[in-house]
């Protein structure tokens, strides 16, 4: 087995036990990139100086009998939104081409305590705005089990750099499914934790009530590591919640006998992809067979999640967007002839096409004349959508579903924008309600990875982990690996 | 010819004492180098997020306790969305539809009249960065530089209601405040570095009209003075637009302090749609009772009060009480002089006269002033007791002035002491009586002014030292 194909908790007790420096495993890491980075393009910026070094801290540390945390010297990569003090982050924008923070993100400040080693910045829908990582200004990611095939997004580069062995962990953001779905594209895992759980200090805000860092990995195991890491009360994020955080790992157990798991029928209708249904289907008998009890609840505003989304979330993106004007930082346009032509010119030359696409519809609800009518109503719905989850919690302790109703999609710009908003509907109210979702595999579709997601109640992330470690180990979809097949068109 | 009642009400934006920043821990002092109390909060870096400071919470409350509002237990945030370079994130975090202060008042006296001010709303808001231009404006500049060391500082907004109905009214109310604001501490007021900025929303209605007229709101106003001739300009300007037929246009205008006039900056077509929408980068911010009671309790004496205690404890008349109060500086001067003078109302009288006189030349404030409150209080009780004359208490005064020393040395040091030494007055009575026979012959034959002639000359010799009183006193039992 190549080093690429393990896990960071197999990685770690290979570092303990001395039979792998970190300074070898990054190289190994290094390595795989230069193969296969030509037709995945999941990284945007690597920093292979600053990586060894760090890993060569590590080797010192474990040669002189010191302990280590889980992630000490395990090779990571960060998407690109999120602020690594002195490493470029882009955004996947034109916007931030040449952006070099002058601070850590707080999940990077965690991260670094526990020794980690941070290959690079990952690709991304720009701006965290998509769900295929087409829009990246650094051009697209490709799926590792399909090249002519979308990663999913906007985390593309994070998922697929797991899927492709490019790095050992990752982290994404989720807004309204970004980390979800290309972890399901990709055969990978990946959390959405509860909003405020991870603090959103240094993570470049799309919809700043929506957004949350969270890890994709190859197993459970995995993220409920990275988790520990990242999640805790933050005095720099009003929204980070001052809970206690528990050790994540203490939910991994193998045992989901009398869990009530509920299956809410919106999300079983009309518009999933029938041989989708099927792999989630054969998912939910093997619960069954596992102990836990189904039930089935209803989300009845689930229609009117996608909708509502699509003018919340633009709405505080386009406020949010609002400082990246070629004023302090960022690109600028050096031929305008005044302050004002210049923050238009800027923006405009900037930012891609569905970033001002987004911009504009923010721009439009939240106007005067319009904002009781969009906005405003938005909120309204966002509170029933809120509500539908908390009744159905009444009935069961977690919910399953698909993670996207299709697998990874055709890289040939058939989808029109609106259908591709439309798929979203699985991922975005969870975020809505904002609650924990998980993304893991269950079953392939054409050799294409399937995903379920199970979502848990506010803060209670361990119960999602349980149920998904007891499935993961009980099937052993995450051992399979991607092909990397398929014909590269570039 | 139609008579025209004019209308005005203030928007005053107040900056906190704050020792941080509203939303993140950068310092507001003022006046450091360009861009040096900056971080990534305050600069709108990619990921940065506000967090509140509670004392700018604090601080409102005070403000609106001392300004007779009801203070409002739920409060959050939003967003103000505009683009200019001097607002890092190109929207304002600010308070909408929920303002932390409702409807208060502010107590006025013009020329002995009584009148009360509304105030709409006290809300919490951050201040922008400032521009620097390296030609004389924007417009005239080939660049201009920003510094955001205020991007960030706390500001309070307070809207008056359309209560005012002359210049001398809105220079009233913007006394008062001020001096309100100072006493509770949340502002240091000075109008010269920004820290209490004025925009006058002015329109003129027919006498007997129901319908306030078409307003302009007038910004840029950094003074006392700029405020009264901006509001008389623009009366006399939309009078004219108003005499002539014509219709005021709904309009900000800016101040042209240099030349004296308001000049058109934006119409209200092109007025900013701000899109205010909930700030969700922060949490709603409940008050409770205990909060409220503890700032409520905790409120320092306020001018009004003040006011009071000095026309009862020491016999101010309302007019002296109201000018010493309205300086929260002054104020303190008075209490701190009255500790040790015999004399209160004396000690008013320096302040409003002499000593105001030498402040508003030098063009410094009270505290600036180098004359302590004691060696005041000092010159007081010498005029007092006796030892100086009133005209010698100035030279004395004059001497302070150029160094701030015990009046009592200087007067010996001057040798300026008064005489009431009996002895020797009535030497230099007799002497003078002897000298001037034909005076004390018309004195005696009913002409009472002869008298002023007789003492005129003892105090001559005595070089002004001589008490008048006494001199005036026994030169009359002598000749009677």
């Amino acid at each position: 087995m190549k080093l690429y194909e393990l896990t960071a908790h197999e990685l770690h007790d290979k570092l303990v036990s001395k039979e792998l420096s970190s300074v070898e495993l990054t190289n190994a890491l290094y390595e795989r990139i230069g193969e296969v980075e030509d037709k995945v393009n999941a990284y945007v910026t690597l920093d292979k100086e600053n990586a060894l070094a760090q890993a060569a801290k590590v080797d010192a540390k474990i040669a002189k009998g010191e302990s280590i945390s889980v992630l000490a010297g395990i090779p990571g990569g960060i998407k690109d939104n999120i602020s690594t003090k002195g490493l470029r982050t882009t955004c996947s924008s034109k916007m931030l081409g040449n952006f070099i923070p002058i601070y850590d993100a707080h999940v990077i400040e965690r991260l670094r305590a526990d020794e980690t080693i941070f290959l690079g910045k990952t690709n991304m829908d720009e701006f965290a705005m998509g769900s295929t990582t087409e829009s990246s200004y650094f051009g697209i990611t490709r799926n590792p089990w399909n090249l002519e095939r979308v990663p999913g997004g906007s985390s593309g580069g994070s998922a697929a750099a797991i899927a492709a062995g490019e790095a050992i962990w990752t982290l994404g953001s989720d807004t309204g499914g970004s980390i979800r779905q290309p972890a399901s594209f990709n055969g990978c895992v990946g959390i959405k934790p509860t909003y405020g759980r991870v603090s959103r200090y240094g993570c470049v805000a799309f919809a700043s009530s929506l957004d949350q860092i969270g890890p994709i990995t190859k197993d459970v195991t995995d993220a409920a590591i990275v988790l520990n890491s990242i999640c805790g009360k933050d005095e720099k994020d009003a929204t980070s919640l001052p809970v206690e955080v528990p050790d994540f790992t203490k939910a991994l157990v193998q045992d989901v006998k009398g869990l009530r798991i509920g299956l809410p029928k919106e999300y079983f209708g009309e518009g999933i992809d029938p041989r989708v249904k099927e792999q989630v289907e054969k998912a939910v008998k093997k619960y069954e067979e596992l102990g836990a009890e189904i039930v089935e609840v209803s989300l009845p505003h689930t229609e009117y999640a996608v909708i509502t989304y699509y003018i919340i979330a633009p709405a505080e993106a386009s406020a949010n967007l609002a400082r990246y004007d070629g004023v302090r930082y960022g690109y600028r346009n050096l031929e305008a002839k005044s302050a004002a032509e210049m923050v238009t010119l800027s923006r405009t030359e900037g930012f891609g096409a569905e970033v001002r696409r987004r911009i504009m519809l923010g721009t439009y609800v939240l106007s005067s004349g319009y904002y009781d009518a969009y906005y405003n109503k938005a909120m309204k719905v966002r509170t029933l959508i809120r509500r539908d989850f908390e009744e159905a919690f009444q009935k069961c302790d977690l919910l399953l579903t698909p993670t996207s109703p299709v697998v990874a999609y055709p890289i040939d710009g058939k989808m029109d924008p609106l259908s591709i908003y439309m798929l979203d509907v699985t991922t975005i109210p969870v975020n809505m309600a904002g609650l924990p979702g998980i993304s893991i595999p269950c079953g392939f579709v054409d050799g294409l990875p399937v995903g379920m997601q199970l979502v848990g109640k506010v803060l209670d992330e361990a119960t999602i982990l349980r149920a998904a470690y007891t499935f993961e180990q009980a099937t052993g979809y995450h051992k399979v690996f991607a092909p990397l097949g398929g014909k590269h068109n570039d | 010819m139609t008579k025209y009642i004019t209308v005005i009400g203030l928007e005053v934006h107040a900056e906190l004492k704050t020792k941080s920043k509203a939303f993140c821990s950068c310092s507001t002092e003022f006046g450091g180098a360009p861009n040096t109390h900056i971080c990534p909060v305050c600069l709108g870096m990619p990921g940065a997020l506000p967090v509140l400071n509670e004392q700018v919470v604090e601080f409102a409350i005070r403000a609106g306790l001392a300004l007779n509002c009801e203070i409002k237990f739920f409060n959050k945030f939003d967003r103000k969305n505009y683009f200019y370079p001097d607002l890092s994130k190109n929207y304002q975090i600010s308070q909408f539809d929920k303002p932390i202060c409702l409807a208060g008042h502010i107590d006025i006296n013009v020329d002995g009249e009584e009148k009360r001010i509304g105030i709409t709303r006290i809300h919490m808001e951050e201040d922008a960065g400032k521009l620097v231009h390296s030609g004389g404006s924007i417009s005239t500049s080939d660049f201009s530089a920003v510094d955001y060391n205020r991007a960030g500082v706390p500001l309070i907004e307070i809207v008056s209601e359309p209560d005012m109905r002359s210049a001398e009214e809105a220079r009233a109310y913007l006394e008062n405040l001020k001096a309100i604001l100072e006493y509770t501490d949340v502002c240091d007021c000075k109008m010269q570095e920004g820290s209490l900025r004025c925009d006058a929303n002015i329109s003129l209605m027919p006498e007997g009209a129901t319908e306030f007229g078409t307003r302009a709101e007038v910004k840029n106003l950094n003074s006392f003075r700029a405020l009264v001739r901006a509001i008389e300009y623009e009366v006399e300007r939309q009078k004219e637009i108003l005499e002539k037929g014509g219709q005021v246009v709904q309009e900000t205008r800016t101040w042209d302090d240099a030349n004296g006039k308001t000049l058109s900056m934006r119409s209200k077509e092109e007025a900013h749609d701000y899109r205010y929408f909930s700030e969700p980068d922060l949490v709603p911010v409940e008050l409770d009772d205990a909060w409220v009671e503890r700032i409520r309790a905790e409120l320092p004496e306020l001018p009004a009060e003040r006011q009071a205690r000095l026309m009862e404890e020491f016999g101010l008349s309302k007019y002296d009480a109201s000018i010493i109060v309205a300086s929260k500086a002054m104020a303190e001067y008075f209490d701190e002089a009255v500790k040790t003078a015999q004399d209160a109302k004396g000690v008013a009288n320096w302040l409003l006269g002499d000593v105001s006189a030498y402040l508003n030349n030098a063009g410094i404030t009270i505290s600036e002033f180098k004359v302590t409150p004691a060696h005041l209080a000092e010159l007081v009780n010498l005029t007092k007791e006796g030892v100086l004359s009133s005209k010698l208490a100035k030279k004395v005064f004059a001497e302070m002035l150029k160094e701030d020393r015990a009046p009592k040395a200087l007067v010996k040091e001057l040798g300026l002491e008064q005489v009431s030494d009996e002895d020797a007055i009535m030497k230099l009575v007799e002497e003078t009586i002897a000298e001037n026979p034909q005076s004390v012959a018309d004195f005696k034959a009913g002409k009472e002014r002869a008298i002023g002639f007789l003492v005129g000359q003892i105090m001559k010799k005595s070089k002004g030292k001589a008490n008048p009183t006494m001199v005036q006193a026994m030169l009359k039992d002598k000749l009677q």
